[in-house]
């Protein structure tokens, strides 16, 4: 051994070589062009072809967009336009429809009068969101404010709303501000009236039902906190019971009344009138805001120990899921008068979101059973040997990491729902894709327009999905406490 | 369950009370509540559907199914026409549901895995071309890119005539000619053909019959062989070669068959107005088919990224560190793994496009919602038997596709002791 080492030594250097530059080659420009491009002759072959595939789309679309035409009264016109100015042969875009019917996409049939309600309740679901969806950081949190609040006013300003609208508006958001920095737990309180302030506002009439409707619910929740300590188990079903009876017998004679003595009602808005944009995020906001908790109470009690319980959570899961959501649709267009007493003929579009609802929750559970299932055991008996309740295991130990693990599945969900309100074209509402587009096209002026309302609403599809998937990706990373 | 009692010590005298406070009897009296809420909906349910049937005049009768259906269905797997029953409609229906669904399942695979490995790839542009092309497809709904493919196919695609003369349009490759109204693709036929099978009105050719049975042959014998391959390796340490017994399984067959009947391919061609030779698939078909393939398989292409990524790092360096070469590393060290990640997800693509398939009616496709939901609920008024009968058989469909998942997914699982 120690021979071999004797020899080693001699070997060993005992100088550093001074640092070379690269090869001339391999960086600045030519060496990125290299190295992602060109390694090797596959790679080469692939970034021809790459350039190939841009190059056909961009000669095919580009000259179309470039020549876009925006003022025009017809579709004859627009084509007239684009001859006139780039010969004869020449193909444009004829995006004056939609500045001539952008209104129409995004509020369907809502009178334009009142255009500032619906606007105002897109402001106002902005500052019902921050506190939830930002909890966690408050210079976000005003950001978005921010943001939520120009967006807001731009939008009134477009739809050419009042003075006196717009600064109501202002003044709200600058109440939120003020909220959202010194005390965002009060904002939560503004999160839990949103619901009826926006079905109000969208919808119009008496305030009084809304009001009463939320008396309801704080009336129950009195009496179940009073019967909280003396009937723990009972105090529950007591005040959901009174809250069914204040709701079935008090609440309609006592919103008249009510009504009678100060009258506080908006104009009414009929739901046939809703379409396009509005339509869309009107069924997807409610059906994502209710699909949750049921998604979580269905996931539960497919996993509980119960076996009456889970049987019906996979029955009603595995039904739910195994019928395409435009089969459920026809049963909300078609069927539900069948199942309801003779005579009931609610609402279409609170059936649709009944239906969109069930649905998403269905998926939801699923989703939502993947992330408990992935759980480790030893958080369970740790809370079991807390001596937790099984709701408080429930609540604060096993659903908070549940959705965290499960937030992409939950966001994927939200967005095919989103994506899907688009189906309810096909049961006769003025859906923005279908249901506007083949509207406007009735119209003789223009007759045979087809890509530029695809390319209008596509992208507006585009923007706020692939929003809500980056919100997803920014809570994945925000939630993650593994790697600190 | 919760509700066996332990033998010993003796139980404590039954109060009302325990049965809220109680864990034991808690669950059950939860249960029994809970059974009598849902059986108490379902009778409220029930009976309001009878009350208003009665009251409307209707029953609940599946007769209608056996009488004359008297519309035409473009496209059919099976003959049929309008003479013939509503069921035989519906089955018509049902085949077009399953035939768009499993050409769109095989393209959005093969699309999706490419997409997958390409976003993946070392290739700057390609990789950047492929998160393009999965983001606009995932983000859009598909409705949208079925009315935009329709368009295309509508609006741009020329009539029949415009492939007349010398300096008509070409066909794509020579082979494919889409036009406004159905798109002619070449059909396989045989100089000296064998015949067809006649099952009643249904008409199999036997050379297809042949060809399945040879295939199927081939993987019964593939799966025999390779067993016996792993007993004579488990013995004796030395696999036998059977990758060119394994070839020619399943290259002899297709050979045969095409020089025993001289199969060759049958051009479309232009004849008068009209495409003659050859097969003209209802453009209905291409646009659904088309656009279920796109969407689904920007979908897939994420799956197949995701379950690549999902092995880890470690895995590709130990394998080469054994002396495994890159394609083995990947056959027999990554992909094994990833495809435990990919499949499930994968096939639960396959089911979202099966039920996705029945967006059909915006371009009027006879699947089944067109059939038996569309057309035979509109004549004959029976909705709830129609639209029940629909949803059951879509139901069907999916559970079948999620027992063969499960069936899968029990054979690859990791086996933990």
């Amino acid at each position: 051994m120690s021979e071999i080492h004797a020899e080693t030594v001699p070997f060993v250097r005992d100088t550093m070589l001074p640092p070379q530059p690269p090869p001339p080659g391999g960086q600045g420009a030519v060496g990125w062009l290299r190295q992602n491009l060109f390694s090797g002759w596959v790679n080469s072959l692939l970034t021809v072809l790459g350039l190939i595939i841009i190059w056909l789309l961009v000669s095919h679309f580009w000259p179309w967009f470039a020549h876009a035409v925006w003022r025009a009264d017809s579709l004859k016109e627009c084509r007239e336009i684009i001859a006139a100015t780039w010969g004869p042969d020449a193909t444009g875009a004829c995006f004056a429809v939609i500045r001539e019917r952008w209104h129409q996409y995004l509020f369907g049939f809502y009178p334009r009068a009142e255009y500032w309600r619906p606007i105002l309740t897109m402001g106002l679901l902005f500052i019902a969101l921050a506190p939830v969806l930002f909890s966690v950081s408050a210079a976000i949190r005003l950001r978005v404010l921010v943001g939520g609040g120009l967006l807001t006013l731009a939008l009134m300003y477009v739809a050419g709303v009042g003075l006196p609208a717009m600064g109501f508006t202002l003044a709200l958001f600058a109440l939120a501000l003020f909220l959202a920095r010194s005390a965002p737990r009060g904002l939560l309180w503004f999160t839990l009236l949103y619901p009826f302030a926006g079905v109000w506002l969208l919808w119009g009439g008496t305030l009084w039902l809304p009001l009463m409707v939320l008396a309801g619910a704080g009336v129950g929740l009195v009496i179940a906190r009073l019967l909280a300590t003396r009937l723990p188990a009972l105090a529950p079903l007591i005040g959901v019971a009174a809250t069914v009876l204040f709701l079935a017998f008090l609440a309609a004679p006592l919103a008249q009344a009510a009504a009678r003595a100060l009258p506080l009602w908006l104009p009414a808005v009929e739901s046939r009138e809703f379409g396009g944009f509005l339509l869309a995020v009107v069924i997807g906001v409610s059906g994502i805001a209710m699909s949750l908790p049921l998604g979580i109470v269905l996931a539960l009690a497919r996993r509980s120990e119960m076996f009456l319980i889970r049987i019906f959570a996979v029955v009603f899961i595995e039904f739910i899921r195994g019928v395409p959501l435009i089969t459920l649709l026809f049963v909300a267009s078609m069927l539900l008068n069948y199942f309801l007493p003779p005579g009931t003929n609610f609402d279409i579009i609170l059936r649709v979101i009944i239906m969109v609802t069930i649905f998403a929750a269905a998926y939801m559970a699923e989703v939502i059973r993947g992330g408990l299932a992935a759980l480790p055991r030893g958080q369970y008996e740790a809370s079991d040997s807390l001596g937790l309740t099984y709701w408080q295991a429930q609540r604060l130990i096993v659903l908070p990491q549940a959705l965290k693990i499960s937030i992409p599945g939950i966001v994927g969900t939200f967005i095919g729902m989103f994506k899907d309100t688009t189906l309810v074209g096909l049961i006769g509402l003025y859906e923005p894709l279908k249901g506007i587009s083949d509207f406007v096209r009735a119209d003789f002026a223009w007759k045979g327009i087809y890509w530029e309302p695809f390319v209008f609403v596509g992208a507006i599809f585009f923007s706020i999905c692939f929003a809500m998937s980056r919100y997803s990706m920014y809570l994945e990373r925000r939630l993650s406490r593994e790697h600190r | 369950m919760t509700d066996s009692l332990p033998a010993a010590p003796p139980a404590p005298p039954f109060r009302p009370g325990m049965l809220i406070y109680d864990r034991r009897y808690r669950s059950l009296t939860f249960q029994v509540i809970v059974f009598i809420l849902v059986m108490s909906l379902a009778w409220w349910l029930i009976g309001n559907t009878v009350e208003n049937l009665s009251r409307l005049g209707k029953d609940i009768d599946f007769g209608f199914l056996f009488n004359r259906a008297g519309y035409d269905i473009p496209q059919q797997l099976i003959p049929y026409d309008s003479d013939d029953t509503h069921l035989r409609a519906a089955v018509v229906g049902l085949l077009n549901t399953l035939l768009v669904s499993a050409l769109g399942c095989i393209a959005a695979t093969l699309l999706g895995i490419t997409a997958g490995v390409l976003r993946l790839s070392r290739n700057w542009l390609f990789a950047r071309l492929m998160t393009i092309y999965v983001e606009t497809f995932r983000n859009i709904p598909l409705l949208l890119w079925i009315l935009i493919i329709y368009a295309v196919f509508t609006e741009i695609t020329p009539a029949p005539r415009a492939y007349q003369g010398e300096d008509g349009r070409q066909l794509i490759l020579g082979l494919v000619a889409p036009t406004n109204r159905y798109t002619a693709i070449p059909a396989i036929v045989a100089e000296h053909s064998p015949g067809v099978l006649e099952l009643g009105r249904i008409h199999i050719p036997w050379l297809a019959i042949m060809f399945i049975g040879l295939l199927v042959a081939a993987v019964v014998i593939r799966s025999a062989i390779n067993s016996r391959a792993r007993r004579i390796q488990g013995r004796t340490g030395r696999r036998p070669v059977t990758w060119w017994i394994n070839l020619a399984l399943f290259a002899v067959p297709p050979v045969v068959l095409w020089q025993v009947f001289g199969l060759h391919l049958e051009l479309p061609a232009l004849a008068g107005f009209n495409f003659k030779g050859g097969i003209s698939v209802d453009n209905s078909l291409v646009v659904l088919w088309l656009a279920l393939t796109l969407y689904t398989g920007a979908f897939i292409a994420e799956i197949v990224r995701a379950g690549i990524l999902a092995v880890s790092r470690g895995q590709t360096e130990a394998a080469y560190s054994l002396g495994l070469g890159p394609r083995q590393t990947m056959n027999l060290v990554i992909l094994p793994q990833a495809l435990r990640v990919i499949v499930p997800p994968l096939i639960s693509q396959y089911l979202n496009l099966t039920k996705n398939s029945s967006l059909a009616i915006a371009v009027g496709y006879m699947d089944l919602r067109g059939t038996l939901g569309g057309t035979t609920v509109n004549q004959t008024g029976r909705e709830l038997e129609g639209i029940l009968l629909m949803m059951l058989v879509y139901l069907a469909i999916s559970l079948i596709i999620s027992g063969v998942m499960n069936l899968y997914n029990r054979r690859v699982t990791l086996k933990e002791r």
